[in-house]
Parts: C-alpha cells; sequence; structure tokens
C-alpha cells in the first residue's frame, strides 16, 4: 500500500517539477508548482512528518504560491518570451550536466555501496526518555524550538522582521 | 510494514534538484528561475525529512522548519526587487538585463 502511494507521489513530484520547468505559459508554472508541493506535502506524510506536511501546504502551497501568481499576474511577464530557453551553448551545457548527474545517480543505486536499507522506526511515545527522538507531535517541535534551537530560532524571528522591514523599503515609491 | 527505504526517497530528492537546477540554467524568465530555486529548495526539504525520520532524529525536521522560515523571507524580497526591477527597465527576461555585463 504504502509503496503504491510513494510511487505515485513521487511520479507527481517529479513529472510536475518537469513541467514547471518546461511550460512556456508562467502561470501554468506557478499551478504545476502547487501540485508539486502539494505531492511533496505527501510523500512529507508518508515519512510521517505529519506537522511539516501540513507546514509545507500553508506556508509553501498557500501563501509562496499565491504571492508568484499575484506579481505574475500584476507583472503581465509573458509577453516577451517568444522562445524558452536561453542560448544552445549553455542549454546544451545544462543537459549535459543533467545528464551526468543523473549517471551518477543511477551508477551509485546500483553499485553495492549505497545507503543502508533500515526499516523504519516505530514512532512510540519515547519524547519522556530522549527528547531529540523523531516524533510527529507538533509538541516535539516546541520542545526543541525553545530549548536546544532557541538561539536559531530567535535569529528567524528577526530574519522575518528585516524581510519585512525590507520589502516596504524596497517597494516604496521614491519621493523625488 | 514498509518497504520504501531511505534510497528512494533521496532519489526522488536528487532528481527534484536536479530538475530545479535545470530550470534555473535553462530559463529566461526571472520568476521562473525562482520557482526553480523553491524546487531546489523543496528537494532539501525532502532529503532532510527522510533522513530525520529514517535516522530516528528530530533535528532534521526542525531544520525543515527553518528552511521554510527562510524560503518564506526570500521569496517576499525576492519578489519585490523583481517587482522593482521591472519598474525601472520594464522587462523581467535575464538575458535583457544585462547592465552589470560590461
Amino acid at each position: 500500500m504504502i509503496d503504491i502511494l510513494f510511487s505515485i507521489f513521487a511520479s507527481l513530484v517529479l513529472l510536475s517539477a518537469l513541467a514547471v520547468v518546461l511550460n512556456r505559459n508562467a502561470v501554468n508554472s506557478a499551478m504545476f508548482m502547487i501540485v508539486s508541493l502539494v505531492a511533496t506535502a505527501g510523500l512529507f506524510i508518508l515519512l510521517e512528518a505529519y506537522f511539516l506536511a501540513i507546514l509545507q501546504i500553508l506556508v509553501y502551497a498557500g501563501a509562496v504560491m499565491v504571492l508568484f501568481l499575484f506579481i505574475i499576474m500584476l507583472l503581465d511577464v509573458d509577453k516577451g518570451e517568444n522562445f524558452n530557453f536561453k542560448t544552445r551553448k549553455l542549454s546544451l551545457c545544462a543537459t549535459i550536466l543533467g545528464v551526468l548527474l543523473l549517471l551518477a545517480l543511477i551508477l551509485n543505486s546500483f553499485s553495492s555501496n549505497n545507503l543502508p536499507s533500515v526499516e523504519l522506526f516505530l514512532i512510540e511515545d519515547s519524547s519522556f526518555i530522549d527528547p531529540g527522538a523523531f516524533d510527529n507531535k507538533a509538541k516535539a517541535f516546541g520542545q526543541l524550538l525553545f530549548t536546544k534551537y532557541m538561539l536559531p530560532f530567535q535569529v528567524i524571528g528577526f530574519l522575518l522582521l528585516v524581510a519585512m522591514i525590507g520589502v516596504i523599503v524596497i517597494s516604496k515609491k521614491p519621493k523625488f | 510494514m514498509v518497504l520504501i527505504g531511505i534510497n528512494e526517497f533521496i532519489y526522488v530528492a536528487s532528481i527534484l534538484f536536479l530538475i530545479g537546477l535545470l530550470g534555473v540554467l535553462l530559463r529566461r524568465n526571472t520568476i521562473v528561475i525562482f520557482m526553480s530555486i523553491e524546487l531546489m529548495l523543496n528537494a532539501i526539504n525532502l532529503a532532510l525529512v527522510a533522513f530525520s525520520r529514517f535516522n530516528n532524529s528530530m533535528d532534521g525536521s526542525i531544520f525543515v522548519f527553518f528552511i521554510m522560515t527562510v524560503a518564506a523571507a526570500e521569496v517576499a524580497l525576492g519578489l519585490a526587487i523583481i517587482v522593482m526591477l521591472y519598474r525601472q527597465r520594464q522587462t523581467i527576461l535575464v538575458n535583457e538585463l544585462k547592465q552589470l555585463n560590461g
């Protein structure tokens, strides 16, 4: 059951990502991007990271993609792109690079030194014993965010403030 | 219970990263390049969650949390810059934005 779901979600992620890259229309690209992000959330659910899956749908497929679509429709950017790709030399380089990476991946997957296939741990209520163990509850996130990762949490909050002020300053019309 | 190992998730993540890289290299539209960068970040998120799950450790998931926050801030700033660019130059195609090319 879970391998069927895995193949469905994985192929959905990869095909829609390919459609994002290859589509001529930027709005269609954004729509396929939403499909890809939601399918990635499906993969997160298969990994039993439910909190991250719902966060992915809320933040990425919700807020970020709405921002993208808003800007695409605001700017009307499709009128100048009569052909999709940059110069022929660069596309050749990119394709060669891609094929090389894919070859490395395939070679690695059929050689014997790939990653050990461990069984998936069953999640038990082990957070009292080991607070760093994987847990699907949001409580585990909160516990780590406010103890071990306190400083990065504060820095991230400050980063959001900086980004907000930066966006306001950038998008303000100059007075002169 | 589970037949899918960590390898499959890492393959999907690396192919997704590859597709995003190709998008960054091939496309001319700045917004689509931005979306390809998001795809690459998404691939990293997938790999981190897979490692976190299979290593039975919470640290990778926390990192995904941070990466999502940074990506949201990055998208807001980048799109503001793109809007400014369009206001000044009336284009966002990267082959027409070569003032720094000398």
